[in-house]
């Protein structure tokens, strides 16, 4: 019995150590974004403040990442999704021998390192258009040199693989067999596509679509070689943090946080009610009526999670209204200044107190001084060195 | 070569000519504009001279080792010194990339176990949400919360002075903890649900059987759940050891001012000396080691390129 618990604690400990590891440092962060200093710190934590809010909002550079980022990321969407649908497609239907060749060209993209790929996009078309004759000047050849139109091809040579990953995974449980019927019944290849596949292929491409905006918004490596001149959000904020870091980053993170956590939370929730209420209709479950909850948020804590979240979040921007960190500040500062004034006269008076002690030792130690000291002691008469300051204490 | 005619025919067959050029279409474009010529043409480029645009074409425009002779001498033309910043900084990303690779793994293999083999409670679909959340975190932002950490004054520095464990504020970031704590931390959860995955589908059955045979603790994760689990494994770890080792934002954002990354070696080539050439040949030398280190270690645990992304 002894050695279960032993293994229960050794398994609690292991639990508390990876999620700390993962989520501390996001905790850390969201807090960083309300405290007063320029530079993002929890200790000392000085002024509770929203401005960093402020100044985030504010932030040019960031707005025009945002909308970059976005419009890369419906690019991205389009061009990876009918991609990577295409190529699950071809995958079903390819002769057994090439199928694995196929599948090891078409997974590649994932294996080749970001950077290289952002590289090779930026090369090749440059060289295109340069072996397609168009001179800089031309609609083509400024299109080839556009960092939106690039950024969108490199992502999506690797985005749509993990698309694709997504619709091999729903293409297995596709039955052929309705193809062919609704082909014999008369309709035409592209009718059978429109009124079979793509219905029963509809989820799988709502979650690709959804993992190519997010893997697109997100990305870094690529980004920054394809994008040439223009900004992407990812990019902003590398260079906003190596040149020097101030929490309005992490009022950005906590932002994002947050919307994070509402979407994990409403696709738990959405999940769980629809479970639940399959388990109704089967008779499994019985449906409680006698609870103070509302229908939707019963028997489901993701869901009660939303609400409780959104409370917050509404909280908080009534008190961002409200709230002034003027005077908080103010009182820091005269703290500050206070300390400052003290550490000033406490140097003060030792170097009065030294003086002194100095000022009565002169007289005896001075006749020696000019011949023996000068070399070892140095400047400042010696009041800096080692020996001297033991000798000013012990006095 | 006279078996692709009946192919493409069967296919236009299957699918009609419209919906079947549609397909080829945009999966050739995909495979040859995307990947395959742009690939070519960075291999190209990287054999050749760095020359103004009035040059290029001209008599001088030939090709030359030049470029991946740096890598190995550096400027000394009579190669008799090795180049040995860069190369260090080589093989300082390739072991640092497999350390962080194995790290991940031992972090993760117990977890994925844990809620792999918990038949879906509360509890571990609470666990489950948790982990989603920071996989859609900013890679750049995750690197800025373990700066804010590890910084000088940092949340850690004061945690272990405020505890009398360091007198002096201790270095991490010149010292490269954080960097290597960045990398171990951008990419875990990477390893960690594909392990899940295949976890997952183990027979819990198999588990019980052979405790109740009397195989020990070890014995059952050696014979029954790690052989079961290797595709994850490898699958994860092809991720993991793929994206330190090409990783930009990390070492840009954690690495001190004097230690350098391989990704930011060919970073510099191409934005402080513009020189493309020489930066995609560094990219080249990056894509063939990463690559072969993958599939050396495919060969070595039989594991085939079908269960990578799974």
């Amino acid at each position: 019995m002894s050695s279960q618990n032993l293994i229960r604690i050794a398994l609690g400990a292991y639990l508390v150590i990876f999620f700390s590891y993962l989520l501390g440092p996001l905790v850390i962060m969201s807090l960083t974004a309300f405290n007063s200093p320029g530079f993002p710190s929890v200790s000392p934590w000085e002024c509770f403040t929203y401005e960093w809010f402020d100044v985030l909002i504010r932030d040019k550079h960031i707005r025009d990442g945002i909308i970059n980022s976005v419009i890369i990321g419906i690019g991205t969407v389009i061009l990876s999704v009918s991609m990577g649908l295409a190529a699950s497609i071809v995958l079903s239907q390819i002769w057994a021998r090439f199928r694995s060749t196929f599948y090891t060209l078409i997974i590649a993209p994932i294996l080749i390192p970001g950077v290289v790929l952002g590289i090779s996009t930026l090369v090749f078309w440059d060289r295109f258009g340069g072996f397609l004759g168009m001179s800089d000047g031309s609609m083509l050849g400024s299109l080839f040199h556009n960092g939106i139109f690039l950024t969108i091809l490199g992502q999506s040579s690797f985005i749509a693989s993990y698309t694709m990953l997504v619709f091999v995974a729903r293409m297995q449980r596709f039955d052929p067999i309705l193809n062919e019927a609704a082909l014999d019944l008369g309709a035409t290849h592209t009718q059978a596509f429109r009124k079979i596949l793509l219905p029963f292929m509809r989820p799988a491409i709502a979650s690709a679509a959804v993992l190519a905006f997010l893997a697109s918004f997100e990305n870094y490596n690529t980004t920054t070689f394809t994008i040439v001149d223009y900004k992407t959000l990812t990019t902003v904020l590398a260079q906003k943090v190596r040149l020097g870091i101030n929490p309005s980053i992490s009022s950005l993170a906590f932002v994002i946080i947050v919307l994070t956590i509402f979407a994990a939370l409403i696709f738990e929730a959405v999940n769980r009610n629809k479970a639940r209420k399959e388990a109704i209709r089967t008779g499994k479950e019985v449906e409680k009526k006698a609870s103070v909850l509302p229908a939707f948020m019963r028997g489901n804590p993701a869901a009660f999670g939303v609400v409780l979240l959104s409370f917050i979040v509404i909280v908080m921007f009534g008190t961002a209204m409200k709230h002034s960190p003027a005077e908080c500040k103010a009182q820091v500062f005269e703290a500050k200044q206070v300390e400052i004034k003290r550490r000033i006269e406490a140097l003060k008076e030792k170097r009065r107190l030294k003086i002194e002690a100095q000022g009565g030792t002169r007289p005896a130690t001075g006749a020696a001084k000019p011949g023996t000291g000068s070399s070892s002691n140095g400047s400042f008469g010696g009041v800096f060195a080692p020996s001297n300051l033991n000798n000013t204490q012990g006095d | 070569m006279m078996k692709k005619p009946i192919i493409f025919s069967e296919f236009f067959r299957n699918n009609g000519v419209l919906m079947g050029s549609a397909l080829m279409g945009l999966v050739g474009f995909w495979l040859i504009f995307l990947v395959l010529l742009p690939q070519l043409s960075m291999l190209d480029f990287s054999f050749r001279y760095n020359l103004p645009v009035a040059e290029q074409g001209g008599p001088k425009d030939v090709y030359t080792l030049k470029n991946y002779m740096y890598l190995l001498y550096g400027s000394d033309s009579s190669h008799s010194t090795f180049n040995t910043v860069d190369l260090l900084v080589f093989v300082r990303t390739i072991i640092a990339a497999i350390a962080v690779t194995i790290f991940n793994i031992f972090l993760c293999y117990p977890l994925a176990y844990y809620l792999g083999q918990s038949k879906g409670s509360g509890f571990v679909r609470i666990l489950v949400v948790l982990l989603i959340i920071p996989y859609w975190i900013n890679e750049i932002l995750r690197a800025f919360a373990l700066r804010i950490i590890f910084g000088q004054t940092g949340m850690l520095n004061e945690t272990l002075m405020f505890l009398h464990l360091i007198q002096e504020p201790i270095d991490f970031i010149r010292q490269d903890i954080a960097l290597y704590a960045g990398l171990g931390y951008a990419y875990i959860l990477l390893m960690l649900f594909p392990m899940y995955n295949v976890i997952e589908s183990l027979d819990r059955n198999q588990i019980e059987a052979a405790r109740d045979m009397g195989a020990s603790w070890v014995h059952i994760h050696r014979r029954i759940v790690i052989p079961h689990a290797k595709p994850g494994i490898v699958s994860g770890a092809t991720m993991v050891f793929m994206l330190s080792a090409g990783a930009l934002a990390a070492p840009q954002i954690l690495g001190g001012p004097s230690s350098l990354w391989f990704t930011q070696l060919v970073y510099q080539w191409f934005y402080e000396s513009n020189n493309w050439q020489q930066g995609a040949a560094y990219a080249i030398v990056l894509l063939i080691a990463t690559i072969s280190v993958v599939l050396f270690v495919m060969k070595i645990f039989k594991v085939n390129m079908g269960d990578i992304g799974k």
